[in-house]
């Protein structure tokens, strides 16, 4: 099994779920986040006060997925947040060792 | 002296419930722009002015503001305690009641108060700040009171101010300042960005503030007559204009139009009106506020570039908006309102004199407010304290020093603060149990 990890941008929050929806995912866990990546922060102005925003507000979702169908999860992440500029975000896939559902007790890809 | 009035007075007592009603929308103004721990402190310290004015007012205020002018510079202490005053007593106006007269004048010293909590919100001692209040109200308020509405030397000089923009604004401003270079900074001020936590409280307040202004401005014509009327017209138009001004500064220099920027440009056009409202045209009004909200707006930035924390920006909106709005007299009076052809501004025709007027009245004001309040901030500071600890203020005013929370929003573990005990206030039986 492959947990996927994605931070995105917000906005594209709800594309991003519809298309794994519509691809057989069946669940994912949504976090509100914040960080920055290459595209770093950048400066505001407010009430005559200039402040530097470092952390910019993200998505981030975790969605475990049996190996087989890993790739084509990220694939549909990737289409479905992309934006072409700077800040999208990243995708990434960790191995996962034990995955229990907590109502039946069931382990492995039957918990998923 | 006129006869009793019946519409006067009823405007003058309603004037006073609407001036009344400013101290908590500021209250909510300056509430909406601190961050959420200090919420109920601040709300408190408006609520504190409330409280203590109108018993120091009855007591000593009324009588050092208005029993005469000893070399006008105060009145006396004839009248402590009120006395003399009766129900039928009308000898102030005629038109109307004194206690109307006291209680609409009483109204004016709560709010200039309040108004100087926002320079040093979120540190500041309950009990320093109560001692702040009776004594500057005592030293600072009651006397420039005198100078400008009991016949003291203001009056005497000829500078004008028909509702406040030097007793009110310029007063409270000087003191403000005065007091955040006492107090100092908030810990981590200027780096950690200390934005409002609650917009709609500021708006909320911001519209408070205007709805109790027409009878701070209308009201001060104490009587119900077409000056009310021009004043009223005055106050709401050169508000819109000032809103207009802050917010293309707004715009135009931070790419932004803030709420923060029309809340606070509706009370820098409110300030600057205050002191001209009955003496200059609708246009004239729309003049004065375009200009006190766009220079108002630039001057929040001032306290970065002199790194002094006024907090909640007294300085920038009633300082500045009071200057702007007692010099700019001295442009646009004009003899068809003033009904006087000695009170014309420049634009109008007149001289210099009367510009000259202002300058020195504000002038003189801004320092004897600011001293005061210096020396009242310091005393206060090495005798009984005014500034909490640091602990206080990172943790949270609110918490530490009231012991309750703004906003209980109690999280999924469960209760924040421990759970109830035995009644406070009952006595347990010997060897009962708690259930």
């Amino acid at each position: 099994m492959k947990l996927i990890t994605a931070v995105i941008k917000p906005f594209k929050l709800e594309d991003v779920r519809q298309a794994l929806e519509a691809f057989g995912v069946a669940g994912m866990t949504v976090t509100d986040a914040s960080g920055y990546g290459r595209q770093k922060g950048h400066t505001e102005v407010y009430r005559g006060a200039e402040y530097t925003v470092d952390l910019v507000p993200k998505v981030r979702l975790d969605i475990v997925v049996a190996d087989d169908v890993a790739d084509g999860v990220v694939n549909v992440i990737v289409d479905a947040a992309k934006t072409g500029k700077i800040g999208d975000g990243k995708v990434w896939v960790t191995s996962v060792d034990t995955v229990v559902r907590v109502r039946t007790g069931e382990g492995g890809a039957d918990a998923l | 002296m006129p006869d009793l009035s019946a519409g006067d007075t009823a405007w003058v007592l309603t004037s006073a419930a609407l001036v009344l009603l400013m101290t908590p929308g500021l209250a909510f103004f300056y509430g909406g722009m601190v961050r959420s721990k200090a919420v109920l402190n601040m709300l408190m310290m408006s609520f504190l002015s409330l409280a203590i004015v109108p018993v120091v007012w009855v007591l000593w205020g009324y009588s050092l503001a208005f029993d005469g002018s000893n070399g006008g510079i105060v009145g006396g202490l004839g009248m402590i305690g009120l006395d003399g005053i009766g129900v039928e007593s009308a000898d102030v106006l005629g038109n109307v009641p004194d206690f109307a007269f006291v209680a609409f004048q009483a109204v004016f010293a709560i709010i200039t108060v309040a108004l100087i909590s926002g320079a040093i919100a979120e540190r500041a001692t309950f009990l320093g700040w109560s001692i702040f209040i009776v004594l500057w109200a005592t030293i600072a308020y009651f006397p420039v009171a005198n100078w400008v509405w009991g016949g003291g030397w203001i009056a005497e000089l000829g500078a004008i101010d028909f509702a406040g923009g030097t007793v009110v604004h310029i007063n409270a401003g000087a003191a403000g300042l005065a007091l955040a270079l006492v107090l100092g900074k908030r810990v981590g001020w200027p780096k950690t960005p200390m934005r409002p936590h609650n917009l709609p409280f500021v708006m909320l307040g911001a519209g408070l503030l205007w709805f109790g202004w027409f009878g701070f401005n209308a009201g001060s014509a104490v009587a119900a007559d077409g000056i009310a009327s021009a004043v009223w017209v005055n106050t709401l138009v050169a508000t819109s204009a000032a809103i207009l001004g802050w917010l293309l500064v707004d715009v135009v220099k931070n790419g932004h139009s803030t709420t923060l920027g029309a809340a606070s440009g509706a009370i820098s056009g409110l300030v600057a009106i205050t002191p001209a409202c009955a003496f200059v045209s609708p246009i004239g009004a729309i003049i004065i506020g375009l200009v006190a909200g766009a220079v108002c707006a630039l001057c929040v930035s001032l306290k970065y570039r002199w790194n002094y924390d006024d907090s909640l920006d007294v300085v920038a909106v009633h300082l500045v908006g009071g200057i702007v709005g007692t010099l700019m007299i001295g442009f646009l009076a004009t003899e068809s309102f003033t009904g006087d052809p000695e009170l014309e501004g420049l634009f109008y025709g007149g001289g210099l004199e009367l510009l000259g007027k202002q300058a020195l009245a504000a002038a003189v004001v801004i320092v004897f407010s600011f001293v005061v309040a210096y020396a009242l901030g310091l005393l206060i500071q090495r005798t009984v304290g005014f500034r909490v600890s640091e602990e206080t203020e990172v943790t949270g005013i609110d918490l530490e020093q009231h012991l309750e929370a703004g906003y209980e929003l109690t999280p999924a573990t469960g209760p924040s603060r421990g759970h109830a005990v035995a009644s406070a206030s009952t006595t347990q039986e010997p060897g009962s149990v708690n259930q």
